[in-house]
């Protein structure tokens, strides 16, 4: 079934495809900035922070799509759906893209110092994160909503993984002292990547309303306790990663 | 210029000359039509308008006993029946002494209308028996023939033989002419009177009062049935099979020939009914019949014009369907009916054959003087007048047509400006 | 945002949307009574069946918009709701529409009373070819609502200040009401149906021939006067239905599709059928 009006058909079209694109980039961006820190390349690190300027530019556009639909096209139900999701989707991506920027940053830091054991626990945190993206994607572009319902539920696995990460990193910290710069880089990392599955959630949250028209209201699986993780010592205070905002 | 472009002017050409070619003949249809009106006009006015006016000859009456009473009686009745004429003729005799002989004598007395003064005297006589021995003065019409001739519509030139005046009656009326004894004075005769076989005596008062009676009939029989007949079959009747032949019967009947309306009140309000023969009352019944349809046609159409948006808000603030039609649907149809009603009493004033039909082509001298009484109408009378063979009488049918499309024009102004106004309040 | 549903979608029986709707959470209006409790309504004009087996309740102090395309059959069962389809040649109407729980096709119901209770506003504004006074002051007078002179101009006062027309007007009652702007005259219709103070007023495409000043201004009238009336308007606007309405029926080919609170329709309607017509697809 398409629209009558073709030209508000292709509106719609190219806004999601616009959407996907984005998505396309963001995906390519949290690959490159797992393998600049897998594999401490410093050119990647650089390509993926150049990276974010284009994606920040596909947001923009997606944004102005939006507002010229709204006005023009008045557009209800399932297109006001496609509408609103594709704004809040972007804006989801957008962010993801920021992380990777700010992972890459850190990249360039811990390439300085000593490789670290918890590194390949990152890794796979980061894998598993970008795996989620991929996936939301996916389902956005299939409009499947199943796939998106998966990616909604899965969100505690990062969450779990991400809480022993946060505990062996304290515990490599407190084994030597030299480490904690690259140890705390690496903390950052490991959150930044938890916070790309969280966005990815809200993709699927969005893509889930755009295709059923409701919320998946019940409260999300909330695996993530490490603001409750402290280590032995009472008077040793935890670092919180909400407190400090990322250079 | 292209070759494309020469024959899309060339076309251009010929589209603009085909509409001029028949804008062209537009306008000579109507000035065709224009122009047979005016002919019309003209000529009606051109033989008519001179009715309006006739020459009266002064007559000086010695009223002798012995003619009027010769026996001394002076009651009403003997009075009435004495030999005015013979007065009349004396006077002339008196006037003109020099004709001696009895066809001179003949010619003499025919100058003037023998009955109109005749009755003028016996008038005066009557309402004052002293006049009996005494000389009046009365002004009596001339002739038909002599009012002819002074109005130019006799030839002169022409032989003696062949014209209704001889060279004497012209040279005495000349006379008269000169000394002011015949006069020409304004027509009232032609306004006041019924028929009379006398030209110079007849008049279309008794047509017009019968015309103005059977009208009345028409417009209080056809207005309200018909209006109610259409508002009926428009506003509340079912749309089925039945009222659809009604329709297409109505419609029909407003195509019928008017003389078979005339049959049909001979057979029903006549033989069936035993109504009066030339009574204005059943002239005025079959008119309504002819007149009906028209009036039906017109309203219904007036009806359907009112849109129905009107109709259906009326009904949505809970008005009844016959408050809905009253206040507001034929309130806004009263234009149109009012005109359809007044197209079709003009009709009926025109109308002559079916009148013929039930016998109101009677000679009748008097108005009527009520519904039941015979009398003819203005048509029939302008019919009757035509037939007859006397120059004088082409006049006045003439004359009483142009007293017809005077009726016409002013219903039809009336209707117009009730329109107007209708409209302005509306 | 929570979604409440706040009206049962009442479908003909067997259709997947209306199990789904059933599904839903009932709202706390559905227990107030409704002001029109319409059951298993069929409309034939002669052989067509214009509408087929509609089953709807319509709350009072709410706007009802009915939407859907030419010939669906909204504007039928908006004028059966007054008796207006008994003008209609050959129209037959069955089943149950109860108005406050009486059946408006009872024998004991007369159309003429019925439609003092339910006013209606058509399409083209229709005001009659007198002065605005009498417009408004023509329903009152045929009820016998007014006891005197003076009353009467008090009803007229009233309705045309409930119309928002009176300060445009009250200088001018005497002229003719064709004299009016469209808009005003729709709103001087408007307020020629207030006057006979009505329950229901129904409105078919009463802003269709204005210009979108004229329809913001009956729309917020419409919005003032919902507060007291119970409200159905059809309009062939989606976007007026949505800015108006508070619940929102979609009809297609004589079927009632869709039933249920606008914001709902308009962002997640539950039949596909009503998705591809509001938001402008071929159906």
């Amino acid at each position: 079934m398409t629209h009558i009006v073709t030209s508000y058909a292709s509106e719609l079209e190219t806004l999601s495809s616009s959407v996907t694109q984005m998505g396309g980039l963001v995906e390519a961006q949290l690959s490159d900035v797992m393998d600049a820190v897998a594999r401490r390349d410093l050119a990647l690190a650089r390509k993926v922070i150049d990276l974010d300027a284009r994606i920040d530019v596909y947001n923009h556009e997606i944004e102005a799509d939006v507002m010229n639909l709204l006005a023009l096209r008045q557009p209800v139900a399932i297109d006001l759906r496609e509408t609103v999701c594709a704004m809040k989707i972007a804006h989801e991506l957008e962010r993801i893209g920021d992380l990777a920027k700010n992972i890459a940053k850190r990249a360039l830091v811990i390439s300085q110092q000593e490789p670290l054991r918890a590194l390949n626990g990152v890794i796979r945190m980061g894998r598993i994160s970008l795996m989620r993206v991929s996936d939301v994607l996916n389902a956005y572009a299939q409009r499947n909503v199943a796939q998106a319902k998966s990616v909604w539920g899965a969100d505690d696995e990062i969450d779990e993984l991400y809480n022993s990460l946060f505990a062996e990193i304290l515990s490599a910290m407190m084994e030597d002292a030299s480490a904690v710069n690259a140890c705390t880089q690496l903390a950052f990392v490991a959150k930044n990547f938890e916070r790309v599955g969280d966005h990815a959630t809200n993709i699927a949250e969005s893509v889930h309303f755009l295709l059923v028209g409701e919320y998946l209201d019940e409260l999300r699986p909330k695996g993530d306790v490490t603001s409750l993780t402290t280590v032995p010592k009472p008077d040793d205070k935890a670092p919180d990663p909400e407190d400090k905002e990322q250079p | 210029m292209t070759k494309a472009d020469d024959w899309v002017l060339k076309r251009l050409r010929r589209r603009k000359r085909r509409d001029a070619v028949f804008e062209a003949l537009g306008v000579g249809a109507v000035l065709a039509a224009l122009g047979a009106l005016l002919w019309l006009l003209l000529s009606v006015l051109g033989s008519g308008v001179s009715a309006f006016s006739q020459h009266f000859m002064i007559l000086n009456v010695v009223v002798a006993p012995e003619v009027v009473s010769p026996d001394g009686a002076r009651d009403e009745a003997s009075l009435r029946k004495a030999n005015y004429r013979r007065l009349v003729q004396q006077a002339m005799e008196a006037r003109f002494p020099q004709a001696v002989s009895r066809s001179d004598r003949r010619a003499l007395y025919s100058l003037v209308s023998m009955s109109g003064a005749a009755d003028e005297i016996r008038t005066r006589v009557v309402r004052n028996p002293d006049l009996i021995g005494r000389t009046i003065a009365i002004a009596a019409p001339t002739s038909d023939d002599i009012d002819q001739l002074l109005k130019g519509r006799i030839d002169r030139a022409a032989p003696e033989a062949l014209r209704r005046v001889n060279d004497r009656q012209i040279a005495w009326a000349d006379a008269l002419v000169v000394t002011g004894e015949i006069k020409r004075k304004f027509n009232t005769i032609f306004f006041t009177r019924g028929d009379s076989r006398d030209p110079e005596l007849a008049g279309i008062a008794g047509a017009a009062a019968g015309s103005a009676l059977a009208l009345l009939v028409t417009f209080v029989l056809a207005v309200p049935i018909g209006v109610g007949a259409a508002v009926y079959l428009e506003e509340f009747a079912p749309k089925n099979r039945l009222t659809a032949l009604i329709e297409v019967n109505i419609n029909n009947l407003a195509a019928v020939p008017s003389v078979i309306f005339g049959l049909l009140g001979l057979a029903v309000f006549l033989n069936a009914f035993g109504m009066p023969r030339s009574a204005p009352l059943v002239g005025g019944m079959v008119l309504a019949l002819m007149t009906l349809p028209t009036v039906i046609i017109a309203t219904r159409a007036a009806l359907k014009a009112v849109p129905p948006s009107v109709r259906e808000g009326a009904l949505a603030l809970g008005a009844s369907p016959l408050q809905a039609t009253t206040h507001h649907v034929l309130p806004m149809a009263a234009p149109g009916v009012m005109t359809g009603s007044i197209i079709g009493m003009a009709q009926a004033l025109g109308e002559t054959a079916p009148l013929l039909m039930i016998g109101m082509v009677a000679f009748v001298t008097q108005a009527p003087s009520d519904f039941t009484s015979p009398a003819t109408v203005l048509p029939v009378q302008i019919f009757l007048w035509s037939d007859s063979p006397e120059r004088a009488w082409e006049e006045r049918a003439s004359a009483a047509i142009i007293v017809l499309l005077g009726f016409l024009i002013f219903i039809n102004l009336a209707a117009i400006l009730l329109r107007r106004r209708f409209q302005r309040n509306g | 945002m929570t979604h409440v549903e706040s009206i049962d979608v009442l479908e003909p029986a067997g259709d997947a949307a209306g199990k789904s709707a059933a599904a839903r959470e009932l709202p706390e209006q559905a227990s107030a009574p409704a002001k029109f409790d319409c059951s298993g309504v069929n409309v034939h004009y002669g052989r067509n069946h214009a509408i087929k087996n509609v089953t709807l309740k319509i709350y009072d102090r709410s706007v009802t918009a009915l939407i859907g395309p030419s010939g669906c059959g909204k504007t039928t069962f908006l004028r059966v709701l007054n008796r207006m389809n008994d003008t209609i040649e050959g129209a037959r109407v069955t089943g149950r529409i109860l108005i406050d729980g009486q059946n408006v096709y009872d024998k004991t119901v007369d159309p003429v009373q019925l439609r003092a209770r339910v006013g209606m506003v058509f399409q083209k504004p229709n005001p009659f070819p007198k002065s605005i006074y009498d417009n408004v002051a023509y329903g009152p007078r045929i009820h016998g609502l007014a006891e005197s002179a003076s009353a009467l101009d008090g009803i007229v006062e009233d309705a045309l200040r409930r119309a928002g027309l009176w300060e445009e007007v009250k200088d001018r009652l005497a002229m003719p009401a064709t004299s009016l702007s469209g808009g005003q005259q729709q709103r001087l219709v408007i307020a020629r149906a207030i006057a006979i103070h009505p329950e229901v007023i129904l409105m078919d495409e009463p802003c269709s021939a204005l210009d979108p000043i004229a329809t913001a201004r009956i729309e917020e009238l419409i919005d003032e006067i919902s507060r007291q009336y119970c409200i159905i308007i059809v309009t062939h606007s989606m976007a007026q239905a949505a800015r108006v309405s508070k619940q929102t029926a979609f009809f297609n080919m004589g079927e009632l599709v869709e039933y249920g609170e606008t914001t709902r329709v308009f962002t997640n309607p539950d039949d596909p059928r009503t998705q591809d017509y509001i938001t402008g697809r071929f159906g």
